[in-house]
């Protein structure tokens, strides 16, 4: 039988359905790749194998008696662990919340049961998703599969690389201001954040409420947008989920045509500074875009450069207040050694409990919002944010998506920025304005940077709830270099059962 | 002159009001759990209610069309667009270690509430202006074991109950109200039997003070008579009864009054009303400005009310208590001063709907205002918490009236109910209550009655029936007070040949 682990979840789904294979097969056929290769990686803090294998022998059930099953049931998926799965670990990749055991499935959970998709575990992340590399993991770094000594991306980095290291075909991650995007982008994979309110946020542990979205990471475009279908849609326990139809994402997928399309590169996203490897795969896929009928031009959106300082002011504001929560009185960590008050209780749980980054970034929120500092840094940062808002919105006047690089360079050397934290914060430079807006973007591989061999993404951004668009765009630009190189990027990447760590 | 007569000749009292008021929906807040009074600790409780981690906040809608009755009944603008916004600070019965409440755009805002206050010059108005109304979420409840305060410090351990996190909590906030004088206390205690009464109306609120559904902190602040710039005011907290918001406000400012003649600064700070001396103490020191880190919630979207939703509901609003209590005092035959009294008791709804169950007004007042009001203040509970029904007090009264009870009798039948033997007639058929009017089971206890008073007995053969009450009380006592009393007389007069 062919190795199962390298099937998308299209092919899977599709075996599934003609009972060529089991889900119970397909299931245990992934976790002896991980349980082979997983301690090169590191892609995930806690396996659910008996859980996951309960799932993968329901459907089979389900199957065997000819139930309708959802298109992809029985098929794999890593979660990220800052969603809440009943009575599984969710750390948020912090010590703070060790061996807590939710009560309760988030709803993103609830969505991928009810469709069927096996919950294989839950992958490692920068402590409750504030990083770019996952080394702020209080657990420990993720590997990029491709060169096991460079970074996976983050905060999502568990997730990418699982998808990468051919864990799953599937998983999911969450996005606060590049945090799917950019792991898909150095890991040579499709990462999409769908838009703000597409996917409920109930289960989903805060970091920054205004911008967090959860969304699919897999090996195809059309793999992605069969699970953005599978979790996005309203959700009444979250008061910022849209009730609207979901963009039907899948057909757009299986579009395949983009002439007379309307695309802008915008001008502020690229240029001096940006990596050469990453600045030539992005001019080529322009060039690309254009020999499929697309009209290129570029588009001006002033306001961007003022992203990132608007963004480290409303996401810390946030995250101060979100984490404030994790106090030991009630759950999680508890440094009680000796008689101490709930004041002392609080203070040492939290100092003990919050590595650096988390610190950091709850001083700076803590500031922003402090009276006499709050109209200068946080409603400051608003009134930039409805800016950028608006500058998009202008620019989707004149053309139908955006793209830019996905991140300015390709993935960097594990430890290289852990000392330099804004170094770490520049990764995330394109994919904050459409964080700041709620608009969906998605990364999608366009080959390996000339310097390193190391994948180069293209962000593709569209306007709120038109999702569809930036997929019509994707799967088309995939089908064309997929066939100039004679298969998916991914299928190039280094065998990991014979690399290793330098 | 008196501490508080001094103080007033040479201060003049700014007062200031903030209420709580728990709404009595079904749900709590931001999530479906139940909202219900009494169950066992933190059984009424979800990830959102106990602020678990990825839990996420939900406005719950009857809620807020509650509070913006209530700012429309206190003649409030009502605001086009209306936030939440985060009050962080950490406290263990905070789970999320941060209140969402309102801070900048409350639901409602500017309006007023007159209130009525007797004077020596008989009743005099003032208008109370009200600053805001918002919406928020109540806070666990604490309880502090060991330690002598109970309070967290010093405490062995605390104890937290969720099951109030998360209750719909309305906060209605007054201007500074000036130029009240020696009235201030008065002023102060009618403005919240007014809102008490308001709220009842609007049936939003249990409004039940003894159990935490109607809270009051008072700000005081005293003027040197003659000066222009208020003084520094203080907060009074933990004024948990009608009693206790004017007995806190005559005793601060008091308090402050002495402070200043001894030439010293009042002190911002919050203080505690204590129901034992009737007087405040200190608390924390609010001398520095708070630190809340307000901003606005984002789990959850901005309110944007629908003008028409809202002029309905205005034209939906029951009449005004002050308007209600005129038609009513008119109808009942009530003086003003008994319905004061009732106003403040609590009772005018009771009395309503004693009469609607067949009582006279006048007997629906006595029984109200006179037994059972003395029964609630015995248990320190309000009138509408006594567990009888106003069904049940017409029943008595007409027991009564019908001769099957004594008053002494009545009083026994209001016990086995209060005590929950059933209705009127199941606790007299339980205890046996039956008035005894028999001549041959009366005219031992009379025979020996006229044995015992023979002066008494003698007066009355001379004529002077007047004394036949002598006689009377002591059958009354002899027979545990369930003889017919009108029998009695009848059955003395003609054993004595009167």
């Amino acid at each position: 039988m062919a190795d199962l682990t390298k099937l998308t979840a299209l092919e899977l789904s599709e075996k599934l359905d003609k009972k060529e294979i089991s889900a119970v097969e397909v299931t245990n056929a992934h976790f002896s790749r991980i349980e082979e290769l997983d301690n090169k990686v590191k892609a995930f803090l806690h396996l659910d194998k008996k859980g996951a294998l309960e799932q993968a022998q329901d459907v089979d059930r389900s199957r065997k008696e000819n139930k309708k099953l959802s298109k992809l049931a029985g098929v794999p998926l890593a979660l990220k662990d800052v969603l809440t799965q009943k009575d599984v670990p969710t750390t948020c990749g912090s010590k703070i919340l060790e061996n807590w055991l939710p009560p309760y499935d988030s709803t993103v959970v609830k969505n991928l049961k009810k469709s069927g998709v096996i919950i294989l575990g839950k992958t490692n992340m920068d402590e409750f998703a504030m990083g770019s590399s996952t080394e702020n993991s209080a657990y420990f770094p993720t590997r990029n599969p491709w060169d096991l000594n460079k970074i996976p991306g983050g905060s999502s980095g568990g997730s990418s690389a699982a998808v990468a290291a051919f864990f799953a075909p599937l998983s999911i991650g969450t996005d606060t201001g590049g945090s799917i995007r950019q792991p898909a982008s150095v890991t040579g994979i499709v990462g999409a954040k769908p838009s703000y309110g597409a996917v409920s946020r109930y289960g989903l542990v805060a970091f920054a409420s205004s911008l967090d979205q959860a969304g699919p990471f897999a090996r195809t475009v059309l793999d992605c947008a069969m699970l953005h279908e599978v979790i996005a849609g309203h959700d009444p326990l979250d008061s910022t989920s849209i009730n609207e139809k979901v963009p039907d994402v899948v057909s757009a997928s299986k579009k395949l045509e983009i002439k007379g399309m309307k695309i802008g590169y915008i001008k502020e996203l690229s240029g001096s500074g940006w990596q050469k490897g990453v600045i030539n795969r992005f001019n080529e896929s322009i060039e690309t875009l254009k020999s499929l009928g697309a009209e290129v031009r570029e588009i001006s959106i002033p306001h961007s450069v003022y992203a990132l300082a608007t963004y480290y002011l409303i996401a810390p504001s946030e995250a101060s207040s979100n984490l404030a929560r994790f106090d030991g009185m009630r759950y999680g960590l508890r440094v009680d050694d000796q008689n101490l008050s709930a004041e002392e209780v609080m203070n040492k749980t939290r100092a003990k409990g919050f590595g650096k980054e988390v610190k950091r970034r709850i001083m700076i929120g803590t500031y922003a919002l402090s009276s006499g500092y709050y109209d200068a840094y946080y409603a400051q940062a608003q009134k930039v944010r409805a800016l950028i808002a608006q500058d998009l919105k202008n620019a989707f006047k004149e053309v139908d998506v955006l793209i830019s690089p996905t991140s300015p360079t390709t993935a960097w050397g594990l430890g290289e920025r852990v000392n330099d934290p804004l170094a770490m914060y520049l990764a995330d430079l394109a994919t904050l304005p459409p964080s700041l807006a709620g608009i969906p973007a998605m990364s999608i591989p366009i080959g390996l940077a000339d310097e390193d061999k190391l994948p180069v993404g293209l962000q593709i951004i569209a306007p709120f709830m038109q999702d569809d668009r930036m997929y019509q765009v994707a799967a088309t630009l995939e089908a064309s270099l997929k066939n100039k190189w004679n298969g998916l990027l991914i299928d190039s990447i280094p065998d990991l059962k014979v690399i290793s760590h330098g | 002159m008196g501490n508080f007569e001094t103080a007033i000749s040479k201060y003049d009292p700014v007062i200031g009001l903030e209420t709580h008021v728990e709404l009595s929906t079904k749900s709590k807040m931001f999530c479906s759990c139940s909202t219900e009074f009494g169950a066992e600790p933190n059984t009424q409780t979800c990830p959102t209610c106990l602020g678990l981690p990825g839990s996420l906040p939900v406005a719950n809608e009857t809620a807020i069309e509650s509070t913006i009755r209530i700012g429309l009944a206190l003649n409030c603008s009502i605001a086009a667009f209306s936030r939440f916004a985060r009050k962080n600070y950490f406290y263990p019965d905070m789970p999320k270690d941060f209140q969402t409440s309102q801070y900048d755009e409350p639901l409602c805002s500017n309006g007023y509430l007159d209130v009525v206050v007797d004077t020596d010059e008989g009743s005099k108005t003032f208008r109370v202006e009200i600053e805001r109304v918002h919406l928020e979420e109540d806070t666990g409840k604490l309880t502090h074991a060991g330690g002598s305060t109970g309070r967290i410090h010093g405490a062995d351990y605390s104890l937290v109950d969720y099951n109030r996190a998360g209750i719909p909590l309305v906060e209605i906030v007054t201007k500074p109200v000036a130029g009240t004088n020696e009235f201030a206390p008065l002023v102060a205690k009618a403005y919240v039997t007014e809102l008490r009464d308001l709220l009842r109306g609007l049936k939003v609120s249990d409004v039940r003070m003894e159990e935490g559904s109607l809270r009051c902190d008072v700000n005081l602040s005293l003027t040197p008579k003659g000066a222009k710039e208020w003084g520094t005011r203080t907060e009074t907290k933990n004024v948990n009864s009608l009693r206790s918001v004017e007995r806190a406000i005559r005793s601060e400012i008091e308090r402050q009054a002495t402070e200043l003649d001894n030439g010293k600064k009042i002190k911002q700070e919050t203080r505690h009303f204590q129901e034992d001396t009737g007087s405040t103490r200190s608390g924390r020191s609010k001398e520095v400005a708070e630190e809340y880190r307000y901003f606005p919630e984002p789990d959850l979207v901005p309110i944007a009310p629908d003008k028409n939703w809202i002029e309905k509901l205005r034209s939906e609003l029951p009449e005004q208590p002050s308007i209600r209590r005129a038609r009513l005092a008119k109808e009942w035959g009530f003086t003003d001063l008994e319905m004061r009294d009732v106003t403040t008791l609590g009772a005018v709804d009771l009395i309503s709907e004693t009469i609607a169950k067949g009582a006279k007004p006048a007997a629906a007042r006595k029984w109200w205002a006179g037994e059972l009001a003395r029964r609630a203040s015995e248990s320190s509970v309000e009138l509408t918490s006594l567990k009888i029904s106003p069904e049940d007090v017409a029943r008595i009264d007409q027991l009564v009236n019908e001769g099957k009870l004594t008053d002494k009798l009545a009083r026994q039948v209001i016990d086995g109910i209060l005590l929950g033997e059933g209705n009127s007639d199941q606790v007299m058929e339980k205890r046996k209550l039956v008035v005894v009017a028999d001549d041959s089971a009366l005219l031992p206890a009379i025979n020996e009655a006229i044995a015992a008073n023979p002066d008494a007995a003698a007066k009355i053969k001379e004529g002077k029936v007047q004394v036949v009450g002598v006689i009377v009380g002591a059958v009354m006592k002899t027979t545990g007070g369930s003889a017919d009393a009108a029998k009695v007389r009848e059955l003395i007069l003609k054993t004595l040949g009167s």
